[in-house]
């Protein structure tokens, strides 16, 4: 399953918030987008699952144009987004959040056992939250039921949405070991972080964003090497 | 003020205010369903009940062929009129809300409206429709016909419990626990507080928005039109204008409660008609509104979000 991004341009009103961008996101990969705040990484996220119109461009999926599918339509495909700042339904238990992941699923009652177990075997945490309202989790615990969440609708391509955000260290290398894991189990997945170090030792490739446009594309492992990528985006000095 | 006929004729006066409780609180259900999915007062709310009444009155008379001067029906026959102009009361009623949505809410929504226009339309399309209903009544009230005896049915405490308030206590309250379940169980019902919660989360989730908003419209323009048949069923009347006096008390028993809350939509909605109903008897009834009004303020002053009220963010349906 192969995810395809050709020279996306999108607005918010009169701005132009993506410039041109192409992202290719082969099956099986981890792909990364960083950039620092405002460079449109979100924008991104929320064009590809289709809560942000496109202006131009083509979101291929799978090699079929899905651009113009509306936004509900777009999780049947296999396409599974934990948004920005987690997005769980506060006054819903944690087992009706993660309930909710299969809401589109024709088949959500014979599979919800199955799909529930491997979030808890994913997510400890979880199991022994579950009857816990979504609001009263910590951040980090919300992190995991948003993943978890989106795992529940079995996706070909899980997006992630800044999952380091608000966390604090020993979280953060929690969550990062899960994603490589749910890669490991035959996910692909889009990443897009502001916490560059632990992004791109995950990742297989990189895209590098700055104000809507790609200015550099390359393996992950290179980035990390990258003088330049260094001072920007790992608070690293280049001299 | 005379406290003397609230001391003795308190239970019956109880019961009464049940009964009128259990409409506002049918009613305000409908405020509060659609408040939670759009963040809008659906100020044509009062007019979905209005056409209820309508609904019910034309079901009567065309559908069942009751006439104003018949004798009450009696056995199978006064059960079939009964559950068929709720029925009626009910059609009317949440196709009239959806139509509603559909025409004046749903364009607006899809051009990136503000609220405020959306509020505006909702005050027209409320004008219009009493207008509409206006002419086609010619300003006149129309009287429903007694379709049951009224009859005390039993005694308690000194109060004579009478038979159509039991049925309309006892059925709201099967209305309620069902949409109660419906809400809490079901998926559209689950879809309906995900959208309440997380329009943009639950949209991820492949929850189909404008199918939930046409449910929840539909499903409160139901809960109006159960209130609308109780409501002729035992004031025996309607006109074009019913629905202004109903339709402000059901969104003040709303925001009593907390908007967007539904439990709290129901405990205002009682709590409410208790108290009109109390002090009617001990002021007299023209003061009923000053009353209760001057309590809605008082629990607003102290507590703005309502009994109930969560902030928005946590606003649970």
């Amino acid at each position: 399953m192969r995810l395809e991004i050709k020279d996306l341009h999108v607005h918010y009103g009169k701005i132009e918030a993506i410039k041109g961008v192409s992202v290719v996101v082969n099956e099986g990969e981890i792909v990364t987008l960083i950039g620092a705040n405002g460079a449109g990484k979100t924008t991104m996220l929320k064009t590809i699952s289709g809560l942000r119109p496109v202006t131009s461009g083509q979101i291929l999926f799978d090699g079929k144009d899905i651009s113009k599918m509306p936004a509900h339509e777009r999780v049947n495909l296999g396409l599974s987004q934990a948004p920005e700042g987690r997005g769980i339904f506060p006054g819903m238990t944690v087992l009706e959040n993660l309930e909710m992941g299969k809401y589109h699923r024709k088949d959500r009652k014979s599979e919800m056992k199955e799909d529930l177990e491997k979030v808890y075997h994913l997510f400890p945490r979880l199991l022994e939250r579950i009857n816990q309202a979504g609001g009263t989790l910590s951040g980090g615990e919300q992190q995991m039921l948003a993943i978890g969440r989106a795992l529940m609708a079995r996706p070909k391509v899980l997006l992630l949405d800044e999952p380091s955000m608000g966390l604090a260290p020993l979280m953060i290398a929690n969550i990062f070991r899960i994603i490589t894991e749910i890669n490991n189990l035959g996910t692909t997945i889009l990443l897009v972080e502001q916490n560059a170090q632990q992004a791109l030792q995950r990742a297989h490739r990189a895209y590098v964003l700055e104000t809507g446009n790609v200015v550099k594309e390359a393996k992950a492992s290179d980035l990390l090497n990258d003088p330049a990528v260094r001072a920007a985006y790992l608070g690293v000095g280049a001299h | 003020m005379d406290f003397a006929l609230l001391r003795d004729a308190f239970w019956g006066l109880t019961f009464d205010g049940l009964a009128l409780g259990a409409i506002y609180a049918l009613i305000s259900l409908g405020y509060t369903l659609v408040y939670g999915v759009l963040r809008l007062i659906n100020f044509a709310h009062s007019e979905v009940f209005m056409i209820g009444t309508f609904g019910a009155l034309v079901a009567a008379s065309g559908i069942m062929g009751v006439k104003v001067e018949d004798d009450p029906r009696t056995g199978g026959s006064m059960i079939l009129t009964l559950v068929v102009c709720l029925i009626a009361a009910m059609l009317a009623s949440a196709f009239t809300a959806v139509a509603v949505e559909f025409v004046a809410y749903r364009r607006l929504r899809k051009r990136g409206a503000t609220k405020l226009a959306t509020l505006i339309s909702a005050i027209g399309v409320s004008i219009s429709l009493v207008e509409f209903f206006r002419i086609i009544t010619h300003s006149l009230p129309r009287e429903f016909p007694r379709i049951m005896e009224k009859s005390f049915l039993f005694h308690f405490a000194g109060a004579d419990i009478r038979n159509d308030k039991v049925i309309v206590i006892v059925a709201a309250g099967l209305m309620m626990v069902a949409l109660d379940q419906f809400i809490s169980k079901s998926r559209l019902g689950k879809g309906i507080r995900a959208v309440s919660m997380d329009e943009n989360t639950a949209t991820l989730m492949g929850v189909n928005i404008n199918r939930v908003i046409t449910v929840t419209f539909f499903a409160g323009g139901l809960m109006a039109g159960a209130a609308a048949f109780f409501y002729i069923l035992t004031y025996e009347n309607t006109s074009f204008k019913v629905g202004f006096f109903l339709g402000i008390s059901a969104f003040t028993a709303a925001v009593l409660g907390g908007i967007g809350n539904l439990r709290g939509a129901l405990f205002g909605g009682f709590v409410l008609g208790l108290m009109e109903t109390y002090t009617s008897a001990v002021f007299g009834t023209a003061w009923k509104a000053v009353i209760s009004f001057i309590i809605l303020v008082l629990v607003l002053l102290i507590k703005p979000t309502g009994l109930f009220g969560e902030s928005i963010t946590q606003a649970r349906v």
